[in-house]
């Protein structure tokens, strides 16, 4: 008796997490998913109008850009790309976590991934929207913007294939297209999910989208293979993507930009400021929608750690860049450093080294992983931290040259920062409403998680057991 | 027709501009020339002073040592019409490319402001045009006809003044005659009193430009870049240029 009592005991705490969910039947799971989505209270709406109010603000602020022209901007000589193109880098750098959440987690077979890779791949889809945009709106002619699109016409007019601004659009609209294939796959389940347990309007919503879908074993199997696929084929754009980003800047002969290491320094420092990103998210909805159930300290605790440690590669690589450029000593890359350290950029600078470097030490602490306030502040101190080193990069770097008489400054105008926050707001916006009509929690993923763990009895001893799920 | 072109690729000048610093005296005449040239607006003080300024040639100042002993070094700068232009393979529309003569073409309506190619000119001599461009009242009676009066939204740049390459070469051909030595003259070149600016084909050995551009005294704009300019300066008596 004495000898079995701990044996008992040890079981809940040990894999309690994974089991917590045993007891539930199906219908409750589903039913605990989609109660938040149909009942919104009067905050959810309160929310939306202000976001919907900032967009408004924002259009009207690209729209007095274009009918002014690009000067309604702060941009100058030599400083001609500021905030649009650090936003831009910025939602690029979010837009990766949920490829790496999904697609490399679900080839590694992580488990504690399953409740949060909607989530992830949601804002992929949206955080690339809102990267989209910042082209668009950077551009002098955005009236002119389909001549980068290689389309067939009388004047034989192409693309210059040769720019990293063309291999930009190829690799987004590829990632765009591609995630957002990838997000509505893993939806398909549960569409037909959701079909069979509401009316109206969303009755005739879910039974479009989810394609006929009956849960046969053949359609599971297609969906897994497909799903396999896209895992595996999505890696290399999502790679591809950020280096390309920092081919924008590379390629050239600025001095700062003009660096070896910027393609895989940038694909860090976007799964860092990704993963932050979707951790905070996750802690907000979580609030926002009562998933407490489903998004547990657990799941906090592992995506922590992986911010932790994204950010400990995000430091050396910065620390392997820095190092060179600091010890070539070239006279431009000097002047640059001297501004960063000590100069007009050092407020950015240390700004930028302690919101990136402060995190990864709290991140060390379980407490902070797994309390969801600590983990919120942590995680957006992160994003806070990217979102200037992005700017120290692109604003700060192109205010020195290799002609002293062409150095220059920059200031910030209200165009410019109501354009940066419609795009924060948009993105919020259609994460908010997305969080309504689509199940925010992979039911299915979740389900199918939860049958891989059950207590066995062997003899007298009770003993977890996982299974093999392909 | 393929005959043509290849006597033509054969013959095609090297247009290039030599900058004798010994003669230049910062007058901005140049300047003026090429605004009253090339339809190039005049932006104000302000926008001016924020970094905003549309000159296509610019005279750049640096101060050389201590008060009181303080010596002004003036540098005309203008697009350096590099052979390995940075600007060129960034650019996504193909508005700026080179063209058979060597010269960096910028093609107004075709450019759609990315500002790439801003971004990546290591001389910064590209302008841009931040807002729709005003000629005020008189100024709008002496625009060049020759030259496009570009929107707000584009990059523009120093051309060598193309549309008297083009019209020299026309006349000459009309006349059944090949070009001179001297006879295309960029508006800086016709205007510079001291004759700072000396504009011809680097392809013809005996041409004035080709024989300052053999001088002991001639160096090029952040020559280690490897963007082989077309622009020849030569220092001046005791200049320490910086660059």
């Amino acid at each position: 008796m004495s000898q079995a009592d701990p044996a008992r005991a040890s079981a809940p705490s040990e894999y309690g997490e994974r089991l917590l969910l045993e007891a539930r039947q199906d219908a409750d799971i589903n039913q605990a998913v989609l109660q938040p989505m149909l009942q919104t209270g009067r905050g959810f709406w309160v929310l939306v109008t202000i976001l919907g109010a900032l967009v408004a603000w924002g259009l009207y602020a690209w729209g007095y850009l274009v009918y002014w022209g690009i000067g309604a901007s702060g941009k100058n000589r030599p400083v001609y790309w500021t905030l649009f193109i650090t936003t831009f880098v910025f939602w690029v750098g979010i837009s990766h976590a949920g490829t790496m959440i999904s697609a490399v987690l679900r080839l590694l077979k992580a488990d504690w991934r399953r409740p949060i890779t909607r989530g992830a791949e949601a804002m992929t889809a949206f955080a690339l929207m809102m990267a989209g945009l910042y082209p668009l709106i950077h551009l002098g002619r955005v009236w002119k913007f389909y001549w980068m699109i290689p389309y067939p016409n009388n004047r034989l007019m192409w693309p210059n294939f040769q720019s990293p601004l063309m291999w930009d659009m190829v690799a987004i609209f590829t990632y765009l297209i591609g995630s957002t294939l990838y997000l509505y796959l893993a939806l398909i389940p549960d569409m037909a999910m959701a079909r069979d347990y509401t009316g109206g309007w969303r009755y005739r919503l879910y039974r479009a989208l989810a394609l006929g879908w009956r849960g046969t074993e053949g359609e599971w199997h297609k969906l897994h293979r497909a799903l396999g696929i896209f895992s595996v084929a999505i890696i290399p754009i999502f790679l591809s993507v950020h280096s390309i980003v920092s081919w924008d800047f590379a390629v050239t002969i600025q001095p700062r930009w003009h660096s070896t290491i910027f393609a895989p320094y940038f694909v860090v420092g976007a799964i860092y400021s990704g993963l932050s990103a979707l951790a905070s998210i996750l802690v907000l909805v979580r609030r926002g929608m009562r998933l407490q159930e489903f998004l547990r300290a657990e799941h906090f605790n592992a995506l922590g750690r992986l911010v932790m440690i994204a950010g400990m590669a995000w430091t050396y690589f910065w620390f392997a860049g820095f190092l060179v450029e600091w010890y070539g000593n070239e006279p431009v890359t000097r002047e640059l450093i001297r501004q960063e350290v000590a100069g007009h950029l050092a407020p950015l600078f240390y700004l930028q080294m302690s919101a990136n470097l402060i995190p990864v030490g709290l991140l060390a602490f379980k407490k902070v992983r797994t309390t969801p306030v600590l983990l919120l502040a942590a995680t957006l101190l992160v994003n806070v931290g990217m979102f200037t080193e992005r700017a120290l990069i692109v604003i700060g770097s192109l205010q020195r040259n290799d002609m002293p008489f062409n150095w220059g400054t920059y200031h910030t105008t209200w165009v410019e920062v109501s354009i940066v926050v419609m795009t924060f707001a948009g993105f919020a916006l259609l994460y908010a409403l997305f969080s309504r009509i689509v199940p925010y929690v992979p039911v299915w993923e979740i389900k199918e998680g939860r049958l891989r763990y059950s207590m066995r009895r062997i003899g007298r001893l009770l003993v977890p057991t996982a299974a093999e799920i392909e | 027709m393929a005959q043509d072109v290849k006597s033509s690729a054969e013959a095609s000048p090297r247009w290039a501009m030599v900058v004798d610093l010994d003669r230049c005296t910062g007058c901005q005449a140049c300047v003026i020339a090429c605004h009253a040239e090339n339809n190039i607006p005049v932006v104000g003080e302000e926008q001016a002073a924020y970094g905003r300024w549309m000159h296509w040639i610019i005279i750049q100042r640096y101060w050389e040592g201590e008060y009181p002993n303080v010596k002004a070094r003036l540098m005309p700068v203008m697009c350096q019409q590099c052979t390995q232009a940075p600007c060129e393979p960034v650019c996504p529309v193909f508005a700026t490319y080179h063209n058979p003569e060597g010269l960096n073409a910028q093609i107004y309506n075709r450019c759609i402001g990315t500002r790439f190619c801003g971004s990546a000119c290591p001389y910064k001599v590209r302008t841009f045009n931040w807002f729709e461009p005003e000629f005020p009242a008189p100024l709008t009676e002496q625009l060049n006809p020759d030259v496009t009066v570009r929107s707000r939204g584009i990059m523009e740049k120093c051309t060598f003044c193309i549309q008297r390459i083009r019209r020299a070469e026309m006349d000459v051909k009309a006349e059944g005659r090949q070009l001179a030595d001297g006879q295309v003259q960029p508006a800086c070149v016709q205007t510079c009193p001291p004759s700072a600016l000396v504009f011809g084909d680097l392809n013809d050995p005996n041409s004035q430009a080709s024989q300052l551009a053999r001088s002991h005294r001639s160096f090029r704009l952040l020559d280690e870049l490897g963007t082989d300019p077309a622009v020849i300066y030569l220092k001046g008596g005791e200049t320490n240029v910086p660059g």
